[in-house]
């Protein structure tokens, strides 16, 4: 455990928290921004430069400016005036410390953990690349069909229909 | 000294003053000397663009642009930075205080960011990272939160509206640049900026290797560098800041230095991504013939770059506003199929063998859709010239 993993974890945790906790929904939304970039440099300090820059470009860069576009559009800007807290939150803090066991447990029991059985995988993005073009090609293409058809989608739908007079 | 010494002298003094380091700092005191430099430069030659912008415009549009401070009016900037330092800083009170102070800072710190990959000569880039086209986008995606903050934090209907124009704008066009890229990408077969470059520096008799000199490259280029003026919110793409509609858009309520914080941005902004374009298309810090490369490799990045932002400014005193639904109508149903377009196009001329045949076919597979895309989106619509009755 460095310094440079505290303060990572410090701050994503931070993010997390204030996420939670705080009134505005775009603060909210900031916040859990500032937790996601905390995630990404944990994985960049874990050398998976790849996982790291996807997730802030698909997180900050796409899924954030979503978010807080669509409340800019539909939500009013004031807080609202109720509790932070729930009325049922007991419940909710018990099923959130249940999974924490389990994913915990989960985590603890692998046979990864032992350190005789890590070879230091070295993912880079060649491999990365490689293993897209090989192994998962044809999910890879299926997807990315998928996409392409999604996009023109939008493209048609945003354009005028053919009865309209200009 | 040899030429080659002098195109690595930053290189060669940097390791030379590492040696009077202990071996300890050595990381650090390594990082600093490589970012510090870009700290210097690039502010310099946005206040070096500001002054040259406003005269160049001056010019096009027959004024003289400023002439009064220093030299020629060169001292401008200087005039301009103590104005911005000394200028009281108002904050609305209505304003979400700490997201309003923070967007500036955010703003710049991404703009900044972006230079981490640009080799901008010949062992001269801060970090080779393997995703290196990769960082790039991920860091550029920041700048939209950045402009959004500062937008919505002013608590002001022209700053809400300038920040919703400016996203709409730069994750409709970022779409086309990333897609404009991604054939340089597997063209060749790497995402590091370093990479790239190399493979651009090699020389057939005396014309370049650049990826410019393709079919693919230069539909590529052209559709880059327009998704780099919206990118930039530059004109003709610069409704986020309409001045008849929105006064400036989401900086509206900022002044004193958080104004001039979002102007450096703005144009740390608009040389990072030439400095990509560059570094993808145009062969990075390679000389353009190869009689030329005595001349230090550093030195063609600048003069690339500032080729780009001359044609920066004519673009900008020439051509005038798009209207919303053109912007949009622009990116979805021209830049984007052609992008897609061209991607093809790049593979094609991957298994062909090469010769004229190649060039012909890629050139019409580019060409012919262009004319036709042109023509079906100009069906129904008047387009004529328009005509004054009084300011002529």
């Amino acid at each position: 455990m460095t310094v440079v993993f505290l303060i990572l974890a410090a701050l994503t945790i931070a993010g997390a928290a204030a996420a939670m906790s705080l009134r505005s929904a775009i603060h909210c939304i900031l916040a859990l921004t500032l937790g996601l970039v905390g995630l990404a440099a944990l994985f960049l300090q874990l050398g998976a430069q790849f996982v790291g820059f996807t997730q802030i470009l698909v997180y900050v860069g796409a899924v954030a400016i979503l978010a807080v576009f669509a409340i800019m559009m539909t939500h009013r800007a004031s807080a609202p005036a109720e509790p932070i807290l729930s009325a049922s939150w007991l419940t909710g803090a018990i099923v959130a410390v249940a999974v924490f066991a389990v994913l915990a447990w989960a985590i603890h029991s692998t046979p990864a953990l032992t350190p005789a059985s890590l070879p230091q995988p070295e993912a880079s993005v060649n491999q990365i690349g490689a293993a897209l073009m090989h192994r998962f090609v044809l999910p890879l293409e299926i997807i990315g069909l998928l996409l392409t058809v999604a996009l023109i989608g939008a493209v048609i739908v945003a354009m005028p229909e053919k009865q309209d007079t200009l | 000294m040899t030429p080659g010494t002098i195109d690595q002298i930053f290189v060669i003094s940097k390791h030379w003053l590492l040696g009077y380091v202990p071996a300890m700092l050595q990381p650090v005191v390594s990082a600093i000397l490589s970012v510090a430099p870009v700290l210097v430069v690039f502010p310099l030659l946005f206040a070096i663009t500001t002054v040259l912008e406003r005269k160049g415009l001056g010019r096009i549009q027959n004024r003289y642009g400023p002439n009064r401070v220093g030299p020629f009016g060169f001292s401008q900037p200087i005039a301009d930075g103590i104005k911005s330092l000394t200028k009281e800083d108002i904050v609305p009170r209505s304003a979400d205080q700490v997201v309003h102070f923070l967007a500036p800072l955010l703003l710049v710190l991404a703009a900044f960011l972006a230079y981490a990959v640009l080799p901008i000569g010949r062992n001269m880039v801060i970090v080779n990272l393997n995703a290196g086209v990769l960082f790039f986008f991920a860091v550029g995606s920041m700048v939209e939160l950045a402009v959004f903050m500062a937008g919505w934090s002013s608590r002001s209907k022209y700053s809400l509206l300038g920040a919703m124009r400016a996203v709409a704008q730069m994750i409709s066009y970022e779409i086309p640049l990333v897609l404009a890229s991604i054939v340089i990408i597997m063209a060749s077969g790497s995402l590091s900026t370093v990479a790239i470059v190399n493979l651009q520096s090699g020389y057939t008799s005396i014309w370049p290797h650049w990826f410019l000199f393709t079919p693919w490259g230069f539909a590529g280029f052209i559709l880059f560098m327009i998704a780099a003026t919206a990118e930039s919110n530059r004109s003709p793409f610069d409704l986020p800041e309409g001045e008849s509609e929105i006064i400036a858009g989401y900086y509206i309520e900022y002044s004193g230095f958080k104004f001039a914080l979002f102007f450096l941005g703005e144009y740390l902004g608009m040389f990072a991504t030439s400095g990509l374009a560059i570094t993808l298309f145009l062969g990075g810090w390679s000389a353009p013939f190869s009689f030329l490369t005595w001349i230090p490799s550093y030195l063609w990045f600048f003069a690339k770059l500032l080729v780009i932002i001359c044609a920066f400014i004519w673009v900008r005193g020439t051509f005038p506003r798009l209207r919303m639904d053109q912007l949009m109508g622009l990116a979805w149903k021209f830049m984007l199929p052609m992008a897609l377009l061209n991607i093809f196009t790049a593979g094609v001329w991957h298994f062909m063998p090469a010769g004229i045949a190649r060039w012909l076919l890629c050139s019409a597979l580019l060409l012919a859709p262009c004319l036709l895309l042109s023509r079906g989106l100009k069906q129904g619509r008047k387009l004529q010239v328009r005509t004054y009755r009084f300011a002529e």
